[in-house]
């Protein structure tokens, strides 16, 4: 074998040592060394970063067809890493005051990241599978960090066990497709799966593995496990998952209807379209009787993966374009939002409760500013990027002649800023409450005002943001 | 399904049937010869004398568990070695190198595990 | 007897007692015979594989489920202290809605089985070890392409088991705080001259 063929996954082989030299490190430093094991994790995204960009823009595919690169997969590992890089930053401080600080903790994220990656370059449905199950065997240990803490150890099993369960309908649907076919190859399920009279196995092998992908990105119906898991979870690991892994399962799931199961997107986007419309609905509508501000950022993101898959039910490269663009700005959205609230912290407790941020308008006005900015964006108002990023998959979707799906998504906007707009009024004008302590460290600041200096200025210059899409929607489709 | 395959077989089905036929022999016999008596008495929970204080099922300490998922653990990677042993021959350096990445990976998690503590007792 | 039939009958009878052991999984009151009937649903389920000519696949379910994951369930049924009568009670309420999960899958099952129609590449294109190493023996024909072909995910199963040791010591493991240990390097190193003193005794005087 050649050392070329491996370039595809030197990104990944990079990360795979390197979290084994750190597992090592603090096992032998202990306790002490988190902190320098953090950093020296961050470091480890950042240089799997350049890996990336340098060995892994050719297409191709390698290891016996399982796994490969191309632009579009490229694009995804990149986002990848930059919020798994985020979420470490988020959890300095939270981990140290909350005496959860273990060497494990960064090791883990590693490990999940490297999961995910693995996912969505995998090209058969065996990789797939692998890396889908690497990632959740790791996020699963990660709920349940705060073990001492009877509710973060009940997410981490309801998690488990659900998970579980969608894992077994993966495979059920995987081994009914190669019975069918007699190939788990995406290359070779490209060429046979055709658009005539596609077999009766093979679309219900992949409704079973459309089924288990809704259940991972938390698409309505299969999301009952979301509010709960977010809450228990220690908050840096919530919003972990509230970014990296539902861009991973979205990544995922628009390679396989592009890719492998090309031939039955007529059957697919019905499909698609029930778990975009209800997951709208249900996030719009759910998230505003919740008071604790883990379960509502938990409906908000069901809501946002319903907006995002309205991309896919327009589908074709605009539509996946759309879709990309909406999970890109996304990202920094709901990652900045965390940001916000692992900034507030008082008596020792960081916030859970959304009544807790009243009046934080006079006590801390620059946060208070800094999340009306998220959430304004989060609703969709022009100029921010959040208006953008909805402007774009409704005129997808216009353009496929799903008009009404467009007013309805509009419709289920104005409901959601319900919320966002309670989360406003009680920053500005409820009564002021005993002021936060100030949570030290540069790490959280500095990811604030990168978020909210992106979502500022998306608007005045999305070209770049437009291009890094459509080239990856192209490579993908084109 | 050849039927070469059954006489390859028909050892192992001679034990199974042993087996079951011994293992039946002896209950039957048991149940025969023996003096029968039944008293509920001799199905009462029975503790030094006084009525068991509470269940016998208790919170036992976590350890145990500890020790048998890795258990499971190091049972699995064995099942990796056994075509890996059989197959040696026709697969090459390549096969071998890529086991011993395999066992190099799941020593670091050993050597982890050993750092840890894991391992001891107390 | 027929040669034609000495398989049929080893199916009916494997099968049947797997479908019969594995109803009993769930309908038994006590949990521990659960346990057991799982273990006898892994040991006719072995037997099915025999049968297929999977050898392997019946061996691994023999050493690593019997072996080692039914033990666990075993250990773990009979030492938590749970009340499984209180879990039982609310089971039936949620029974209907059961019943019917259960029904749209074998509706789903019965249709995809009577309408199988695999496609006609699938046989040119099959990947199963065992059509291509038709000579060779199940394990062997396994290994043949495991550690070869299928390197990648092979590799990535290594990484999932380092994640579960990981996960299993993250979770479970806690530092006792007065423990002795034995440390063997400590003491080999130890000198006579590090740690005895001798001194001259003054009459009368001891030593302080």
């Amino acid at each position: 074998m050649e050392m070329t063929s491996l370039y595809p996954v030197a990104s990944e082989i990079f990360l795979a040592c390197a979290g084994m030299l750190l597992l090592l490190w603090g096992a032998t430093a202990g306790e002490k060394s988190t902190g320098a094991i953090t950093v020296a994790t961050g470091i480890a995204f950042i240089i799997a970063i350049f890996m990336a960009g340098h060995y892994e823009t050719a297409k191709a595919v390698v290891m016996g067809g399982h796994v490969g690169s191309n632009a579009y997969v490229l694009f995804i590992k990149v986002l990848l890493l930059l919020s798994a890089l985020a979420s470490l930053v988020l959890s300095q401080h939270f981990l140290k005051s909350s005496k959860l600080s273990r060497p494990e903790y960064p090791v883990l994220v590693l490990f999940a990241t490297l999961g995910m990656m693995l996912m969505v370059s995998a090209e058969s449905l065996l990789g797939l599978y692998m890396g889908l199950e690497l990632q959740s065997l790791t996020l699963y240990v990660l709920a349940a960090f705060r073990r001492d803490n009877a509710k973060s150890s009940e997410s981490g099993l309801k998690y488990f066990v659900l998970g579980a369960l969608a894992s077994g309908l993966l495979l059920y649907g995987i081994s009914l497709i190669y019975g069918g076919s007699g190939t788990i190859l995406f290359g070779m399920l490209h060429e046979v799966v055709t658009a005539d009279k596609p077999p009766v196995e093979l679309v219900l092998g992949f409704v079973f593995i459309l089924a288990a992908m809704a259940f991972k990105i938390s698409a309505v119906p299969f999301h009952m496990w979301t509010p709960d898991v977010y809450e228990g979870a220690p908050t840096p690991v919530t919003a972990f998952f509230a970014a990296a892994p539902k861009l991973a399962g979205i990544a995922l799931l628009i390679k396989l209807l592009y890719g492998p199961f090309h031939g039955l997107l007529a059957q697919s986007t019905p499909i698609i379209l029930v778990l975009s419309v209800a997951s709208m609905t249900l996030g719009a509508f759910a998230a505003i009787a919740q008071s604790n501000i883990k379960r509502m950022m938990a409906y908000s993101s069901i809501g946002h993966v319903g907006f995002a898959l309205v991309g896919l039910v327009a589908g074709g490269q605009e539509g996946v374009q759309a879709t990309l663009l909406y999970l890109l700005i996304y990202l920094p959205m709901t990652l900045g939002a965390f940001g916000i609230i692992l900034s507030l912290r008082r008596d020792g407790v960081y916030l859970e409760q959304i009544s807790d941020l009243a009046g934080l308008s006079k006590t801390r006005p620059a946060l208070a500013a800094i999340m009306t900015v998220f959430m304004f964006s989060m609703m969709g108002i022009p100029p921010l990027a959040g208006f953008f990023s909805k402007f774009y998959v409704f005129l997808a979707v216009v353009e496929a002649r799903y008009v009404w799906l467009a007013v309805l998504g509009v419709c289920l906007s104005v409901v959601g800023a319900y919320y966002y707009l309670r989360i406003i009024k009680i920053m500005y004008f409820d009564k002021q409450m005993e002021g936060f302590q100030r949570v030290p460290g540069w790490g959280v600041a500095s990811l604030l005002g990168v978020t909210v200096l992106f979502i500022l200025t998306l608007a005045v210059k999305p070209d770049w943001a437009l291009s890094i899409t459509h080239d990856a929607a192209k490579a993908l489709i084109g | 399904m050849s039927s070469e395959l059954i006489q390859t077989y028909f050892p192992v089905f001679v034990f199974l049937l042993l087996a079951i036929g011994m293992s039946g022999v002896m209950i039957g016999l048991s149940f025969l010869l023996a003096k029968q008596k039944p008293d509920a008495e001799k199905l009462s929970p029975y503790e030094c004398g006084f009525d068991p204080f509470s269940d016998a099922r208790h919170k036992f300490d976590v350890r145990f568990y500890l020790v048998s998922i890795l258990f499971i653990i190091f049972d699995l990677e064995i099942a990796f070695l056994f075509p890996w042993a059989v197959s040696l021959g026709a697969i090459g350096m390549f096969g071998f190198w890529s086991m011993m990445v395999f066992l190099g990976v799941l020593t670091i998690g050993f050597i982890y595990e050993w750092r840890k503590g894991a391992l001891e007792w107390e | 007897m027929n040669a034609e039939l000495i398989p049929a009958v080893l199916f009916y009878l494997f099968a049947g007692v797997l479908v019969l052991s594995a109803m009993m999984v769930v309908a038994s009151r006590n949990p521990v015979h659960s346990v057991l009937f799982l273990i006898l649903a892994f040991f006719n389920a072995a037997g099915l594989f025999l049968l297929l000519g999977a050898e392997f696949a019946a061996f691994i379910l023999v050493i690593v489920y019997v072996g080692a994951v039914a033990v666990l369930f075993l250990f773990v049924v009979m030492m938590l202290d749970i009340d499984f009568e209180q879990l039982r009670k609310g089971a039936w309420k949620s029974l209907p809605v059961g019943i019917l999960v259960g029904l749209v899958l074998v509706s789903q099952m019965v249709m995809t089985a009577v309408n199988w129609q695999s496609l006609p590449t699938a046989g040119s294109s099959i990947l199963s070890p065992a059509a291509r190493h038709a000579a060779a023996t199940n394990t062997q024909a396994v290994g043949a392409i495991l550690y070869t072909d299928y390197v990648y995910p092979f590799q990535i199963a290594g990484l999932i088991l380092l994640v579960a040791m990981i996960g299993a010591i993250v979770l479970t493991l806690r530092d006792r705080g007065g423990v002795l240990r034995q440390n063997i390097n400590s003491q080999i190193t130890r000198k006579a001259s590090d740690v005895v003193e001798v001194r001259k005794v003054q009459k009368g005087a001891g030593i302080s």
